[in-house]
């Protein structure tokens, strides 16, 4: 799960990160309202998961509440990189003398933490990596954690001045806690920014959690934004199934990761568009079958829908099952391609020719059979 | 022969008497892998699917003399359990088990590598997985939940990150009439416990393997390295496939490592990273068969045409190689001791000594300098 700016600042605060304060708003007339709290020249932001925010209209400065209406105003009406600004941050503004980087990452090639520091804050660290990798200070961390005097020594390296050095390193060492007691696979702090007077701050968060770890994590549950999702992505996340959705307009459900984006791919190899990601997991359970289908269904762009099932764990009379009960609720509008093989594929068989439905075993045959029902739709 | 599993293996099923790992042992049993004993706290002393139940994995081992396990517990347990199995001694550790924290995964794997020792990838005890399928030695023995049916022994080694994809692939192969010496899925979590490189080390050092299919997935970079390492040290052929062409950045694509952030881990690349170390590369599923049997039937033929030969001459010219710089080591330690003969005695001989040494390494096989190459990396 990535965090909005606003709950990875509240995670920080949590930690003891310094932040300046402020709070989120939905409309203009809160961000008036939190601007006369915090009264002084605030930054109001948008609440969007892309970055480039500045460039496009999402972050502006506001001398007072009512300015803070205003440009909370415009900045709610935009949508940046496809993604409409629902909600904006308001702050604290703040005088910045300096500008550094500072991540933590998950290194999946040490498979240890790595701290990726750069004195060229403020801009993507992608563009930075691509430019000027040298300029990006790299140190992982080892499985007994991270040392205060090693968060000094690292940041003596971009710190010219030993009192930032030593904020920055207490910085440091409060967000290796964030990201190991929360469980994230991205902490990252862009910019550091140091203040005229010499205070280093944390004026922006990115947090990416470990989805995985939400079990030992209660709290996770309330920086979950309903609103964001689609019905069909809310349906998939309570069924357990891991659902994307994509711009095409035939739709796949699959059993497996690895073979549910080689589907995609193959559907677009005989030149179709798939209309999403959806894998329905190893477990041998109908009713996935059925909310699989459900969360197609919501996709008003979906034309043709394929099943593709190679029966392991999951057994393909059950996935059968799952298929005809569905239907006999609620038909299909759209044709219906099924592919299944492994597992009980006979009995399967059995099943669909009995609900008057086919089904072949080849995959390659099933995304063109696919491909040429929706095109017939379409015409 | 195969690489991992055998007919020696004698495999406990850790979480025997849950769902999954009941369903899975009475398979893994039918197939004819010899399971031996399983653990599940609480209910040792009994049995379950006709094999002994103990408390501890120490227990199951001390009683069974058991060499390998599978994890089926659920995923807030699976690294305990493969901390149990490192610590009680179990050779090769296969964790089945999906959604492990990674935070989690991350401590498992370093204790396993610990006990194994730094640059020793053919060592023990290794761990496989989280989150993969297992592995099938065809007509042998299968640890995990890969389908038997669809596997016929012959000489390909397989080794991916995904599960129902491998299934598909194996399956097109077999029906091409296309064995395999063992198939292995490594998972798709952003860290596992053994990843290309070591089942191309192995698959390199297994004779009976001729030749290797390699499928990864977007997200990491653990496909340009392998196709790096096969560039510089796999000699059997190698045919590769990646999924996740046509997956959006930012999305994560049910696998927790399977997602393009920041730019990187693209499909694009880790294709063109393959083309440009040689490796062919099968745009669709259904083309790997095909491929896979022109570099076997290549391979054959040269080998028909200079039965053994090419293989003497490259060891014969490596031997020269290591001779040459030899006296070479020797010269430079004895010009550095003229001004002090006594102390320079000493590194002469040491030279001499390693150069001995190096030119019996380099009868070795390749695989073996191969692996040792890496573990200096």
């Amino acid at each position: 799960m990535n965090l909005h700016e606003y709950q990875g600042k509240e995670l920080f605060a949590r930690y003891g990160l310094p932040v300046l304060p402020g709070q989120v708003a939905e409309t203009p007339d809160e961000a008036r309202q939190i601007a006369a709290s915090i009264g002084s020249l605030v930054v109001i932001k948008a609440q969007v998961q892309a970055g480039g925010r500045g460039k496009a209209g999402g972050v502006k400065l506001a001398a007072s509440p009512d300015e803070a209406y205003e440009k909370a105003r415009d900045i709610l009406a935009l949508t940046i990189k496809g993604l409409p600004v629902r909600k904006v941050l308001v702050a604290q503004a703040a005088d910045i003398a300096k500008e550094y980087y500072l991540s933590i990452v998950m290194d999946r090639e040490k498979k240890l933490p790595l701290i990726m520091l750069s004195a060229e804050g403020g801009v993507e660290i992608e563009e930075v990596a691509r430019v000027a990798p040298e300029k990006i200070l790299k140190q992982h961390i080892g499985l007994e954690g991270l040392r205060p005097y090693q968060a000094r020594e690292l940041m003596m390296k971009v710190f010219t001045d030993f009192k930032q050095a030593a904020q920055a390193a207490d910085i440091l060492l409060k967000l290796y806690n964030v990201f190991m007691d929360g469980d994230c696979s991205l902490a990252e702090i862009n910019p550091l920014a140091v203040t005229p007077e010499g205070r280093v701050i944390a004026l922006d968060a990115k947090v990416v959690l470990d989805d995985n770890a939400d079990y030992r994590h209660r709290d996770w549950e309330h920086f979950r934004d309903p609103a964001e999702e689609t019905p069909g992505q809310r349906l998939a996340r309570e069924r357990g199934l891991s659902y994307v959705k994509l711009d095409g307009d035939i739709g796949c459900i699959v059993n497996g990761a690895g073979l549910a984006m080689a589907t995609m791919d193959l559907i677009k190899h005989y030149g179709g568009e798939p209309a999403n990601f959806l894998d329905i997991g190893g477990s041998s359970n109908p009713e996935k079958v059925t909310a699989a289908l459900k969360i197609i269904t919501t996709d008003s762009h979906v034309r043709a829908i394929l099943f593709n099932i190679f029966g392991g764990i999951t057994r393909c009379d059950d996935v059968a099952n799952g298929i005809v009960t569905s239907l006999t609720e609620s038909p299909l509008t759209v044709p219906l391609v099924i592919r299944l093989t492994g597992t009980n594929e006979v009995k399967a068989r059995q099943i669909l020719s009995d609900f008057g439905l086919g089904a072949t075993t080849s995959m390659d045959e099933a995304v063109q059979m696919v491909i040429a029902k929706a095109q017939e739709v379409t015409a | 022969m195969s690489i991992l599993i055998d007919k020696n293996t004698r495999l406990i099923v850790q979480g025997i008497t849950g769902r999954d790992g009941g369903f899975h042992t009475q398979q893994m049993i039918a197939y004819g892998t010899k399971v031996v004993a399983g653990v599940t706290p609480g209910k040792g002393g009994t049995t379950a699917h006709g094999v002994p139940v103990f408390d501890s994995v120490h227990e199951a081992i001390v009683a069974t003399k058991a060499n390998a396990t599978v994890i089926y517990v659920p995923a807030a347990f699976a690294a305990d359990a493969i901390h149990e199995a490192a610590d009680a001694g179990v050779a090769l550790i296969v964790c089945i088990t999906e959604g492990l924290p990674v935070r989690d995964t991350m401590s498992a794997f370093h204790k396993v590598q610990n006990l194994r020792g730094a640059n020793n990838p053919l060592g023990k005890p290794r761990l496989i997985g989280p989150n993969c399928p297992g592995l099938i030695t065809p007509g042998v023995a299968k640890v995990g939940i890969l389908p038997g049916h669809i596997c016929t022994p012959g000489p390909i080694g397989v080794v991916s990150k995904s599960g129902t994809l491998t299934y598909e692939v194996v399956k097109q192969l077999t029906d091409r009439g296309l064995g395999q010496t063992t198939c292995l899925g490594i998972g798709g979590d952003p860290i596992i416990g053994t990843d290309f490189i070591d089942a191309l080390t192995l698959f390199e050092a297994d004779p009976k393997t001729e030749g290797i299919v390699l499928m990864g997935e977007i997200g990491g970079n653990a496909e340009e390295q392998a196709a790096l390492f096969i560039k510089r040290h796999v000699t059997k052929p190698v045919v590769a496939f990646i999924a996740g062409q046509t997956a959006p950045p930012g999305k994560r694509m049910g696998h927790a490592g399977a997602i393009i952030s920041g730019g990187t881990g693209t499909a694009a690349e880790k294709m063109a990273a393959f083309e440009a170390a040689g490796v062919p590369v099968a745009r669709i599923p259904s083309e790997i068969p095909g491929l896979i049997a022109e570099l076997l039937q290549r391979r054959r033929a040269r080998k028909k045409s200079a039965p053994g030969k090419a293989a003497k001459v490259a060891k014969v010219a490596k031997v020269a190689k290591v001779a040459k710089a030899a006296p070479k080591a020797a010269k430079r330690a004895k010009s550095k001791a003229a001004p002090a003969r006594k102390a320079a005695a000493k590194p002469a001989k040491k030279a001499a000594k390693s150069a001995k040494k190096s030119a019996s390494a380099a009868k070795k096989t390749n695989t073996k300098k191969a692996a040792a190459k890496r573990g200096r990396r």
